[in-house]
């Protein structure tokens, strides 16, 4: 692996050997620059970002790689609409603070999309670059770049342009990445907006379930505190079902509007033996005490996190990689990721898996946890495990696991970090029957709109989505924020 | 911010905060709890009945015992200071109904989220029995308020100390006994509300009992909470905290309470020369 001290030598050498004027098949030539990572065996050590992010001099390679297609299939590619080959086009005149104008006509968290995104997935995978190397791999490092503009302008990002006070007000229930950005556009538009958190921190999943190595949080409180001062406010302790109704925000709080996007919060269990023994935990729970609660700092945080020896997680998403990338940061000896299918069908990241990996942690490929046990203290002590291989694809597309009777085999662990998704929290829709809601307990909403089957309420974000990613919950925030003010504006 | 309004010691160890939260003390129902966060970055969620509420006054009463840094920390906060964090009403509140006589058992500190479900009982035209007992009479709290509801209540110390000497369960056993009881309530610790249980079972009475497992948010997110009820996973934050105790997995239960009992020790060794001592703490 190389050192950040190589990766920028190497910048160098290529910025000093390109020629004035570039050649899309210059550009294509020029190689892809690596990410500045902390080194592995260091950073399971610490809490700090793993990824360093790219120098000025790397970042203009990166960007000198950008073909400036004008059909600009990357676009395509972004749920929000990033107007990139136009940002990139900046980074290489040096123009950054240009750049990040530019991401911020369609994105409201560009240092937060450029980490957390799946780019590869998204902008990169779109990429003309990316094609020609036959390696969405190999593709301009969009999200990276993004990543680089944010950070170059930290300081100076200012507040857009609030129109005048239309008198109007919308409630936004929850803080997380859908909330943000529903929030922002409607206070662009004149209406006065009030955010309810539950938690005693806002930023919703940024902030209780991303680690900091990943994410961190004086980023989210960084980008809060940008839309406190574009007026919006934020109201924590308010469990809205609980502390006050939906109904109650509209008809006796005088809100003209309200924006659900509440997560998807309560953690799925395997439905197997042994769950409810001491040192099994969702990754909810793990993630929680060491992110919001900070359990990590033990020198500071009241809040004990369990000290794990050998860990089990179950799943094979990023919420998986975070818990044992945590695990690990936390003491943990060894870390195995249990995940019933290959590496192929890991919902996690790429990049995800790979520093996961890189850091020590096992994946131990088509294996199906089938019981936990316990000792008469009732910690964790094994995991019976049945081996499993990959049958006809499913409806998602993957080849789905196929158990192999009699294979089971028993492993030692003394902690299992269960991470397969969460189901939609129920609280809202018990205390809202007019909210229609499937059989998953998802609200149902327009697609165009995000529009809920009670008028004036719109929703968006993983409540409506399941299990999606921040960008999505991004993209249907600012999507309902606009129904929201169309709807405000004829409802005068 | 929450501003403490209120403050009594009301045994070594066990404290009353009057809190302003007009809305909490508007919308919340017997049997509910709130999460208390003393503020900042690091200090814990706990978990805490509301013991009252005045809905005129924007005010809830929380008790609570000082047991580890967290509560005594808490503790330190004196009438005029504000608490940064109160989260609630939180859980479902508890099913009122006019059963006729309901016997409601208080054990310890659990008396303190009693009263207002003993409130409610009565306020819904029950006949209502109350027992509170503790290790000893300086442990023994609100017994005037809970006189209020029934001036005959019976008293008992585990070291005889003050009413009689013994454990909750031998009072309601006679209660039981004598007949016409047709529920149960009781709060306190795991271990009074399983032989609570175990008691009533034999008459075949049903009994409410309010769960105190771990939780850190209380909004359903964490799934620390998690109970076996009657083979059924439930959360005590969204599903509880009250539940029917002849359906409770209660060996489960208190194995889960004891999660951290390892490293809270640790933690407790810790505090002595470490984050307490900075604080100027013990």
């Amino acid at each position: 692996m190389k050192t950040p001290e190589i990766i920028e030598k190497e910048a160098k050498e290529i910025l000093a050997s390109l020629p004035s004027t570039l050649s899309p098949k210059d550009r294509a030539a020029i190689p892809h620059m690596d990410m500045p990572v902390q080194d592995p065996k260091e950073r399971i050590h610490n809490m700090s970002e793993v990824a360093l992010g790219y120098t000025e001099d790397e970042a203009i390679v990166e960007a000198s790689r950008c073909l400036q297609c004008r059909n600009k299939p990357c676009v395509n590619g972004c749920p929000v609409g990033i107007d990139i080959p136009a940002f990139i086009h900046k980074i290489t005149e040096k123009d950054y603070s240009g750049a990040l104008s530019v991401i911020q006509e369609s994105s409201l968290l560009p240092s937060i999309c450029g980490r957390v995104c799946p780019q590869e997935n998204q902008c990169q995978k779109y990429c003309t670059v990316g094609k020609m190397c036959k390696d969405v791999d190999k593709a301009v490092g969009i999200g990276r770049l993004e990543r680089f503009v944010a950070d170059h302008e930290a300081d100076k990002s200012t507040v857009p342009a609030i129109a005048p006070e239309t008198g109007k007000r919308v409630a936004i229930v929850g803080s997380g990445p859908a909330s943000i950005a529903c929030a922002a556009d409607v206070r662009r538009a004149g209406h006065s907006v009030t955010v309810f958190e539950a938690l005693h921190k806002m930023g919703g999943v940024l902030s209780y379930g991303i680690p900091e190595f990943r994410l961190p949080k004086r980023l989210v409180d960084k980008e809060i505190s940008k839309l406190k001062d574009m007026g919006i406010d934020f109201e924590k302790n308010v469990l809205v079902g609980r502390t006050r109704t939906i109904k109650e925000l509209m008809e006796e709080d005088g809100f003209d509007a309200v924006f659900v996007g509440t997560g998807a919060g309560l953690p799925k269990f395997m439905g197997i033996p042994g769950e409810d023994l001491v040192s099994v935990f969702s990754a909810n729970e793990y993630l929680t005490r060491s992110n919001l609660m900070k359990a990590y700092d033990g020198e500071h945080s009241l809040t004990p996190y369990f000290h794990a020896h050998r860990v089990a997680v179950f799943g094979g998403g990023n919420v998986a990689m975070d818990a044992a990338r945590t695990a690990l940061r936390l003491g943990a000896e060894t870390v195995d990721i249990i995940y019933r299918r290959s590496r192929e069908e890991m919902p996690a990241r790429k990049e995800e898996i790979e520093h996961a990996v890189e850091e020590g942690c096992n994946l131990r490929l088509l294996s199906q946890p089938v019981e936990i046990l316990g000792d008469e203290n009732g910690i964790v002590k094994g995991v019976v495990i049945r081996k499993c291989e990959l049958g006809e694809p499913d409806a998602s597309g993957r080849r789905s696991p196929v158990e192999i009777p009699g294979s089971d085999y028993t492993v030692e662990y003394d902690t299992v970090i269960v991470s397969i998704g969460n189901a939609s929290n129920p609280l809202i829709k018990k205390t809202t029957p007019e909210i229609e809601t499937n059989r998953r307990g998802n609200f149902v909403v327009n697609e165009e709109t995000c529009e809920t089957s009670m008028k004036g309420v719109y929703a968006g974000g993983d409540i409506v989505l399941g299990a999606a990613t921040v960008i999505l919950a991004m993209g249907q925030g600012r999507k309902a924020a606009a129904a929201i003010n169309e709807y405000l504006k004829e409802n005068k | 911010m929450y501003r403490i309004v209120r403050k009594e010691q009301l045994s070594q160890e066990v404290f009353l905060m009057e809190i302003e939260a007009p809305m909490i003390a508007r919308e919340r129902k017997a049997g509910q709890f709130v999460i208390v966060q003393k503020g900042g970055d690091f200090n814990e969620r706990i978990p805490l009945t509301i013991a009252d509420a005045s809905p005129e006054k924007g005010t809830i009463t929380i008790v609570y015992q000082r047991v580890g840094a967290s509560t005594f920390l808490l503790a330190e906060l004196e009438e005029g200071d504000a608490i940064e964090n109160v989260l609630g009403p939180l859980g479902t509140p508890t099913h009122i109904e006019k059963f006729g006589r309901v016997v409601c058992v208080g054990g310890g500190i659990g008396v303190a989220p009693l009263y207002p479900i003993a409130e409610a009982m009565k306020a819904a035209g029950n006949d209502v029995r109350v027992i509170i007992g503790a290790r000893n009479k300086e442990l023994i709290i609100e017994e005037d308020k809970m006189r209020t509801i029934d001036p005959d209540l019976t008293i008992v110390t585990d070291d005889g100390s003050y009413g009689e000497k013994g454990v909750v369960t031998v009072p309601l056993e006679r209660m039981l006994q004598e007949g016409n009881v047709d529920h149960v309530v009781a709060i306190g610790p795991a271990v009074m509300m399983k032989f609570c249980t175990k008691t009533a079972e034999k008459y075949n009475v049903p009994i409410t009992v309010s769960l105190n497992s771990i939780m850190i948010d209380g909004t359903g997110m964490c799934g620390g909470c998690r109970v076996d009820i009657g083979g059924e996973r439930k959360f005590v934050c969204v599903d509880g905290p009250e539940f029917d105790g002849h359906l409770v997995n209660w060996d489960n239960l208190m194995m889960r309470q004891r999660t951290y009992k390892a490293q809270e020790t640790e933690d407790n060794d810790k505090c002595r020369g470490g984050i307490c001592g900075k604080l100027g703490l013990k």
